[in-house]
């Protein structure tokens, strides 16, 4: 974590540890940046896992959450990013493959966009659905019900 | 317009044909060897696959916003029915995961229980795996085989906690159920019937010419590609990588036994096969050991009826019989969990199907797909 302050100095916002896990929150701008080194300098080779958490209340409403390993260190990192509503996110695509349908599924279930990613598009909801699920605001019955009445010739809810 | 024009009308891909020689075919959803409703859209150079694209979703059912309605100890049904083929090891990903936030552990004998439970479940995954794999490459045998000793797992399973698929075997802070009358003896026979049973697989198709044929040399991963692609499980040690979580951050009672950490060379559908195979007989190895000296005690932590984990954030990951399988919960301090992310094993392995399958000819996509060993209800969750 030292090095990684080091290195960026005001990019890495907070760093602190929960339950003896690392945690990094960096400026959203400086994520690719953060990442690459991540990943050449300290060796955190793989992206486990790229989510999202929606905090409406925030200035910022969503935070990107990257769960990265390193084989060689045997150690897990979160990094995390905070982007407000509409905002861009840089991709970590070019920094690891496996972010592709990650990435995908952050912007279907959130709407969060990644900058230079080309496929970005729905992967687990239709393409033409409306709304973005895992939001606070889009309630658990909530359906796009246009999109049910066309395509599955039901009423919602049944 | 009826429903079976708008069908057709939908499923056939949009893009103008990029050659004279390239067509696009679409394979699935409604397709036997896609294993669930997968569907693959092929772009093909005559038989020769030069690109795909997978279209997933088709099962999501929204496992993640559900989480964030039901109490912690309500959702942990649920997650048994994303991989429902592997239910125990979920449950154990879970249970854990929210220990963790809780600050609380699972009595020792909770912890061997639960171990000897998931590595049977690992044996059950993989052995519907090697079933349906053979199956699709046009084994009929195996399938017969593997289910008969599936089946005893299963019954185990059902003596055990009354369910036979989705088990919620495991409960937050330990176990539920006490282990009934006899159930080493239920293991050890299971183990002791299981010892020439993966030697009787192999002597079916490891030799085999047409297995051979089928699996040698296909959808090759390499340890650099699948660990870029983020690639865990089986098919990340078939790539020559040497990791296993029950190894590397031991969890349960793992760390008590003695097994080895199978891996191949070449990284294709034939290593892969291998590693699952040796893993079962690694399985079973720990099983033994561990039913050997259960211990006595609670099953139970001291966790309350009413789970309220302090406000904080946890990344918990275990060795699911796929791969990695984490949970990433976030309390805020009430009752109901903020966010649970399930980081799924089979979604980010089908990642590396594009990478695998090009250059491949149209019969070798079922091997692939076969050899991820995919769930589509962990999928598309």
């Amino acid at each position: 974590m030292k090095r990684f302050k080091a290195k960026f100095g005001d990019g890495i916002r907070e760093a602190w540890q929960d339950r003896k896990q690392s945690i990094l929150v960096v400026e959203t701008a400086k994520l690719r940046a953060v990442c690459e080194f991540a990943r050449d300098a300290e060796k955190f080779n793989m992206l486990s896992d790229l989510t999202a958490v929606d905090w409406p209340k925030r200035e910022k409403r969503f935070d990107v959450v990257l769960q990265l390993y390193s084989f060689s260190k045997n150690e897990r990192l979160r990094i995390k990013a905070a982007a407000g509503d509409g905002e861009a996110v840089p991709s970590v695509l070019s920094v690891w493959p496996a972010a592709g349908w990650l990435e995908r599924e952050c912007y279907d279930m959130f709407g969060i966009r990644f900058e230079g990613h080309a496929g970005l598009k729905r992967i687990l909801l239709p393409d033409e659905w409306q709304g973005h699920p895992l939001r606070k605001d889009y309630d658990i019955l909530q359906q796009d019900e246009a999109w049910v009445r066309e395509n599955m010739g039901i009423e919602s809810g049944q | 317009m009826d429903e079976t024009q708008k069908t057709a009308e939908t499923l056939p891909v949009e893009q103008p044909l990029p050659g004279a020689d390239e067509i696009m075919l679409n394979m699935g959803p409604q397709h036997p060897s896609t294993h669930g409703v997968l569907r693959v859209k092929l772009k093909l150079d005559g038989e020769r696959i030069e690109g795909s694209e997978c279209v997933i979703g088709y099962l999501h059912r929204g496992v993640e916003k559900i989480a964030e309605h039901r109490s912690y100890q309500q959702f942990a049904p649920y997650v048994d029915r994303m991989d429902y083929v592997a239910a125990v090891s979920n449950g154990l990903g879970y249970c854990e995961a929210v220990e963790k936030l809780l600050g609380a552990e699972a009595p020792p004998r909770a912890k061997v229980v639960r171990t000897i439970l998931t590595e049977l479940q690992r044996i059950a995954s993989h052995l519907l795996w090697l079933g349906t794999h053979a199956l699709d490459i046009g084994a009929l045998t195996p399938v017969f085989y593997c289910l008969r000793e599936r089946e005893e797992i299963l019954k185990i399973f059902e003596k055990y906690c009354g369910a036979r698929l989705t088990t919620h075997a495991f409960r937050i802070g330990g176990l539920q159920y006490e282990t009934y009358d006899g159930f080493e003896r239920d293991v050890k026979r299971f183990c002791d019937d299981f010892a020439t049973k993966v030697d009787e697989y192999e002597q079916l198709l490891t030799g085999n010419r047409i297995w051979v044929g089928r699996t040698k040399g296909i959808g090759i991963l390499t340890g650099e590609q699948a660990i870029a692609l983020g690639v865990t499980g089986p098919p990340l040690r078939a790539s020559g990588v040497k990791w296993d979580l029950r190894k590397a951050q031991p969890y349960a009672a793992y760390d008590q036994y003695q097994f080895d950490i199978p891996t191949g060379q070449n990284g294709d559908t034939y290593d892969r096969y291998l590693v699952r195979m040796e893993e079962m007989r690694q399985s079973r190895r720990i099983c033994l050991q561990a039913i050997e000296n259960i211990p006595t005690g609670p099953i139970m932590a001291k966790v309350g009826k009413v789970l309220k984990p302090p406000p904080g954030e946890v990344y918990h990951a275990i060795e699911a019989p796929k791969g990695e399988i984490g949970y990433y919960v976030i309390s805020d301090g009430t009752v109901q969990p903020y966010r649970v992310r399930v980081r799924p094993p089979s979604f980010i392995n089908l990642q590396a199907f594009d990478t695998m399958a090009r250059g491949h000819l149209v019969a070798d996509v079922v091997a692939i797909i076969g050899t991820l060993d995919i769930v589509l209800g962990e999928v598309d969750r």
